[in-house]
């Protein structure tokens, strides 16, 4: 299953890193990453295919929430089928 | 992959502009639980509700975490109960055993406890609209509605008589007549309404179906605001484009409920409903379109564009569109009404007016407690003219709010918000409606 990886904050250095760091203990993929400052923030935005993943999306959810937390910026898993059905066709 | 943009543009309207799925419900067929032992028929009631819904409010809430889209309600809709009922009396017993149900399934509201009486009564219906006072002020979750007039059949005004007296002692029944809020009197009522406090699983729905129904007002609003002094042609065109994406998540939403639950995607329902939140206002969506405050001139002209701009970019993003489907403007619910309304700017004429071009009716609207039972059927004899003219649905929720006079305001708490009390017309009108029959169906009826 492909999933939407947001990152919305606050410029630092390590937030990739940490992220990252975080999917690939958990066996999780990044197919595609790119960022961006939109209205001063930090976006960035990463495709991920977590079909191998060693934990449940919930479960995987919740860590990346409590890693947001830790370094002050705003992050978010969703399934992509949101953004593909709300921007295709 | 997708662009930046369309990413944000989606997290955006999620985070900031109030986007979510209103809610996810699910119709039931009663007919098999019939028996002439209400005893047993409320058992069957109770098992099946609690059987096919079981996994209900678990699954919309996977949906919610793994889509990451808010979904507010999960709810139930049943087959009127005046038909199932028929056979063994005892109709309160069925309110009560729905709300058992419910709460044991943990949906936050289940609609049908309803009755058909378009074109007359049958000795049962009589008897099963006399308990809606008592059902609502002895259970919590159920909703409940009578359908009282049908471009086919006419207006049962016998049916209108009633319902003011209903409307008044379900109101002194209950705490600030918030039975009221869970008591729609309808016009043309639609079988596949996902929300409340009408919905009822019609006579024609499959056994089990999952019906949707989206919102965002305020994605509405915040796309006009981007299109400030534009004509009308660009800002019918800006709405028909959101619409379009809103509703792209309420089929995604249907179809994998539906998936998930193993039962029928029904419809998607393309009305715009609003809650008291800040930014999710229907009215503001109006005076964002050059209106000082909603309820002025110009307002009903306004609300017929977005109404129907909505529809077409709603109706191409879903394979199936029904329920109501058009903008909804209850008063105590939207924080743009409230403020019309307490201001003086929004009168019950003027909504009376907005509702011929939209749906659904004369919404959560407050009046004064001593209001005379005539006068609310009167209100309703006219909104449901309008309905059964213009071959449209039309609905009240009226609350005749014990003790409040115009000005006060009444809470109800939660989705249901808070009501400025409205002014009504005092001038009598018990002749009219102590005349009785039944207003023949209109002459556009006839179009076999």
């Amino acid at each position: 299953m492909k999933s939407v990886i947001t990152v919305i904050g606050k410029d630092k250095v390590g937030i990739i890193a940490k992220i990252s760091t975080l999917l690939a203990d958990n066996n999780v993929n990044i197919l595609d990453i790119s960022q961006t400052i939109m209205q001063d923030m930090f976006t960035m935005i990463m495709m991920v295919d977590i079909k191998e993943s060693a934990v449940d999306f919930y479960k995987l959810s919740e860590s990346l929430e409590k890693l947001g937390e830790e370094i002050g910026v705003s992050i978010r898993i969703q399934h992509e089928d949101i953004f593909k059905s709300m921007h295709r066709i | 992959m997708f662009t930046p943009y369309e990413i944000m543009e989606t997290i955006n309207m999620i985070q900031n502009e109030n986007l979510d799925i209103r809610t996810i419900t699910m119709g039931i067929s009663l007919f098999d639980c019939i028996s002439d032992d209400y005893k047993k028929a409320c058992q069957k009631v109770y098992d099946k509700i609690t059987k096919c819904a079981k996994n209900l409010v678990k699954t919309g809430e996977d949906i919610e975490k793994e889509y990451g889209i808010p979904i507010i309600n999960k709810r139930i809709s049943v087959t009127p109960i005046s038909y199932i009922s028929s056979a063994c009396g005892n109709h309160v017993e069925f309110a009560k055993i729905l709300d058992k149900a419910a709460k044991e399934v943990g949906v936050n509201f289940i609609g049908g406890y309803s009755a058909h009486v378009a074109k007359g009564y049958t000795n049962s219906s009589y008897e099963f609209v006399k308990s809606i006072p008592d059902a609502l002020s002895s259970t919590d979750l159920v909703c409940s509605s009578v359908n009282v007039a049908t471009t086919k059949a006419g207006i049962n005004m016998d049916a209108v008589k009633q319902m003011g007296e209903i409307i008044k002692e379900t109101a002194q029944r209950t705490k600030d007549g918030l039975g009221c809020a869970k008591f729609v009197v309808f016009a043309n009522s639609v079988e596949d309404n996902p929300f409340m406090a009408g919905a009822f699983h019609g006579t024609g729905e499959p056994e089990c179906v999952i019906n949707v129904g989206v919102s965002g007002p305020g994605v509405v609003k915040c796309a006009l605001e981007k299109v400030k002094g534009a004509d009308f042609g660009v800002v019918a065109d800006t709405i028909k484009k959101t619409a379009f994406k809103i509703t792209r998540m309420g089929q995604l939403v249907a179809v994998e409920a539906s998936k998930r639950l193993g039962v029928p995607f029904g419809i998607v329902d393309l009305s715009l409903a609003p809650t008291p939140a800040i930014g999710d206002s229907v009215a503001h969506i109006l005076e964002e379109m050059g209106l000082e405050k909603c309820g002025t001139h110009g307002t009903t002209a306004a609300l017929a564009l977005l109404n129907d701009a909505v529809k077409k970019g709603g109706v191409m993003a879903s394979s199936y569109v029904g329920g109501l489907s058009g903008a909804f403007i209850p008063v105590s619910e939207d924080a743009g009404m409230i403020d019309a309304a307490s201001v003086g700017a929004l009168s019950l004429e003027k909504l009376e007016a907005m509702t011929c071009v939209c749906s659904v009716g004369l919404d959560m609207i407050a009046v004064p407690g001593d209001t005379p039972a005539e006068t609310i059927s009167a209100i309703i004899a006219d909104e449901v003219a309008i309905g059964v003219v213009n071959n449209k649905t039309t609905a009240v929720r009226i609350i005749p709010a014990p003790g409040k006079k115009v000005g006060d305001m009444v809470e109800f708490g939660g989705l249901l918000g808070k009501a400025p009390v409205m002014k009504v017309n005092n001038y009598k009108c018990d002749e009219f409606i102590n005349r009785g029959g039944r207003i023949p169906a209109p002459i556009h009826s006839l179009k076999n």
